[in-house]
């Protein structure tokens, strides 16, 4: 078990940055998830930390120790790619014990086939052993590729987007196994996705990656409830949190465009300043008596609850309402929302006023 | 033009072409391998049944033939394997000028086989060859020598068909996926097993093919051979055929021969085939 530093690294793929001045680090026994989009260099992240790339700078340190000269064999790390990368032309069984049986370990095949035979275990996959690889499904190749991981007994697993390629149901129990998995365990996780529902529901701590940049680090309510900027505000949470540009006056957010006026109870910004205001979906409130009218645009059920998007003025707002809550299309209502969980944002860099 | 009358246009040449010539003289030696038929008398052809199957495969002549090829077969396709895949792993990574030294290492192959033959006689040549000047073996003569002679000629069909080998196996191993051998790395396995764990496996049914490809050219070699060397223990089985054939003028005889050849030919792609399938499966 290992807790994983980086130190100000850099990654240059010729003109273009992957990393830029990167500062991370991970405790032992953590399960650290990186969010962030396609080409924010998440996967470059993982390839420098398990040794398959060498930074154009910076340092890593696994468990203090600077690892730049360890190749990937030496940093004993476990990786699992979102190809399944299984050995081809081999049974379950031999890609388990793939890793085991390199000379520097030094096992003898009973504790080979303990081992093999307690992953599978774990991962359920017992029954598959002697099958040949091509003729798993994707979410039998996944857990096997964990299960390769698992054997080797690694100091960090990391995960590069395991889950993406499956679909929902599996991706929803792996989930749920990988989280088990790393309680049971204890190993510290590194595991990288732009799935921002993965992250928040796996993570215990959060870091989100925005152009070769770490934004912000923190547990998956922190992150969600004080986003450092709108970026973050934007990047975490389904559907994303509204980001509306006004003015603050007199304790009331004036938004722009034919907007509307509500009442504001955070703190941080000074009177009459200009603000980018953010409010989450589940803040807003449907009620009959509220102070602003609208008008529903869209309406998408999601059985526990309705994300609606509704028009006021030239803005478009997403609200997530009760399922039971009767509304149609072109419907108007009425909406105000929760003073005190508005977030101010400066308009120009984006950063949080409150923080 | 109907779909129909296009098709026609089509099918119809290609079918008469395959017909005129390569079917019908296929059955029409089939007939004269049991006749006593020389093409270069007048006489008329006497049906003589299997006494020219029987005459061939009882011949220790002819058999020694066989011996020879199939040492030539076995010597040639080996070295070209070998060398091959030597060329294609040493080529699949990133070196600069690659394309250009891929394309100069199929020269060879892309040379008529007369004009390799003549080249290599050259090579070869024991008081002037460069060979014998850059191995320092004075008068040594490869091509007339009995022992040697056969394995000369192959030498140098290794030398043209290894870029084939090569051309085939480049394609595979490049079409193995990165991540896999990411994977290998990660996982702590050595360059060796990397290789007979992940590379081999992946890229032996492209070499298969290349493999099936050589044997069956390497059979029916007869340019390379005819023109290097005239020693009889280089005498593979087209020579043999050709002299039996066009200087002897044992028509009839010739005709049997080729397809005793052919189905022998057949029977070796067979084999190799299912072997192929078998590789696919696993």
């Amino acid at each position: 078990m290992a807790n994983i530093q980086l130190k100000g690294v850099t990654k240059e793929y010729g003109v273009n940055k992957a990393l830029r001045g990167l500062d991370l680090e991970i405790a032992d026994g953590e399960f650290f998830v990186l969010l962030g989009q396609t080409g924010a260099g998440k996967t470059t992240t993982l390839r420098i930390i398990a040794g398959l790339e060498k930074p154009t700078d910076g340092q890593v340190l696994i468990d203090g120790e600077d690892v730049a000269d360890w190749n990937a064999a030496e940093r004993d790390v476990a990786l699992v790619l979102q190809q399944y990368s299984l050995y081809p032309r081999l049974t379950v069984r031999g890609n388990l014990e793939f890793p085991l049986k390199s000379r520097i370990r030094k096992l003898d095949s009973a504790q080979i086939a303990e081992r093999v035979d307690k992953a599978a275990a774990t991962l359920q996959i017992t029954p598959l052993l002697d099958r040949k690889v091509e003729r798993l499904s994707g979410g039998e190749m996944q857990r096997v590729s964990i299960g390769r991981a698992i054997v080797r007994e690694p100091r960090v697993f990391l995960m590069d987007e395991p889950l993406s390629a499956l679909d929902a149901k599996l991706r929803e129990a792996l989930r749920v196994e990988l989280k088990k998995l790393h309680n049971d365990l204890g190993a510290t996780f590194l595991f990288v996705t732009h799935d921002q529902v993965e992250a928040m529901s796996m993570g215990d701590k959060i870091g989100v990656l925005n152009r070769g940049k770490l934004v912000q680090v923190g547990t998956p309510s922190q992150v969600y409830s004080a986003p450092l900027n709108t970026f973050v505000a934007r990047a975490v949470g389904t559907p994303p949190m509204n980001l509306l540009k006004g003015t603050l006056s007199g304790g009331q957010a004036v938004i722009d465009a034919n907007g509307f006026e509500l009442p504001v109870n955070g703190q941080g910004g000074q009177d009459g300043q200009r603000m980018t205001f953010g409010i989450r979906p589940e803040d807003i409130r449907l009620e009959s008596g509220a102070p602003v009218e609208a008008r529903i645009f869209d309406i998408e059920d999601h059985g526990v609850v309705k994300i609606l998007n509704i028009e006021v003025g030239e803005h478009r707002i997403h609200a997530t309402v009760p399922a039971r809550m009767p509304v149609a299309l072109d419907e108007t209502i009425r909406f105000g929302w929760k003073g005190d969980k508005v977030l101010m944002f400066d308009p120009e860099t984006g950063h949080n006023l409150s923080i | 033009m109907s779909d129909l009358t296009i098709r026609n246009l089509f099918i119809i040449p290609t079918i008469a072409f395959l017909i005129i010539f390569n079917i019908f003289p296929l059955l029409y030696s089939l007939g004269y391998s049991f006749t006593d038929f020389r093409a270069s008398t007048n006489a008329p052809a006497n049906f003589v049944g299997l006494q020219n199957y029987h005459y061939l495969l009882t011949d220790p002549f002819i058999w020694r033939n066989f011996t020879i090829t199939a040492k030539y077969v076995i010597v040639s396709v080996t070295g070209q394997v070998i060398v091959g895949f030597g060329m294609a792993m040493l080529l699949n990574r990133d070196i600069p000028l690659k394309g250009l030294i891929t394309t100069l290492l199929l020269l060879p192959m892309m040379l008529s086989m007369a004009v390799v033959g003549l080249f290599w006689k050259l090579l070869y040549d024991p008081s002037f060859g460069i060979i014998n000047y850059g191995l320092g073996l004075g008068k040594f003569e490869w091509l007339a020598d009995p022992d040697v002679a056969l394995y000369a000629v192959a030498l140098t069909d290794i030398w043209m068909w290894s870029p084939f080998v090569m051309l085939l196996s480049l394609a595979g191993l490049s079409a193995v996926p990165k991540h896999l051998y990411e994977a290998a790395e990660i996982d702590r396995a050595g360059s060796f097993y990397t290789f007979f764990r992940i590379t081999l496996p992946l890229v032996a049914p492209i070499v298969m093919i290349a493999i099936i490809f050589r044997t069956m050219e390497a059979f029916k070699t007869f340019d390379l051979a005819y023109i290097l060397s005239s020693q009889p223990t280089a005498e593979l089985i087209a020579i043999r055929l050709y002299k039996m054939a066009f200087l002897e003028w044992q028509t009839g005889m010739s005709s049997a021969f080729a397809y005793i050849v052919l189905v022998m030919v057949v029977a070796i792609t067979n084999i190799y085939v299912k072997y192929l399938n078998k590789v696919k499966e696993r």
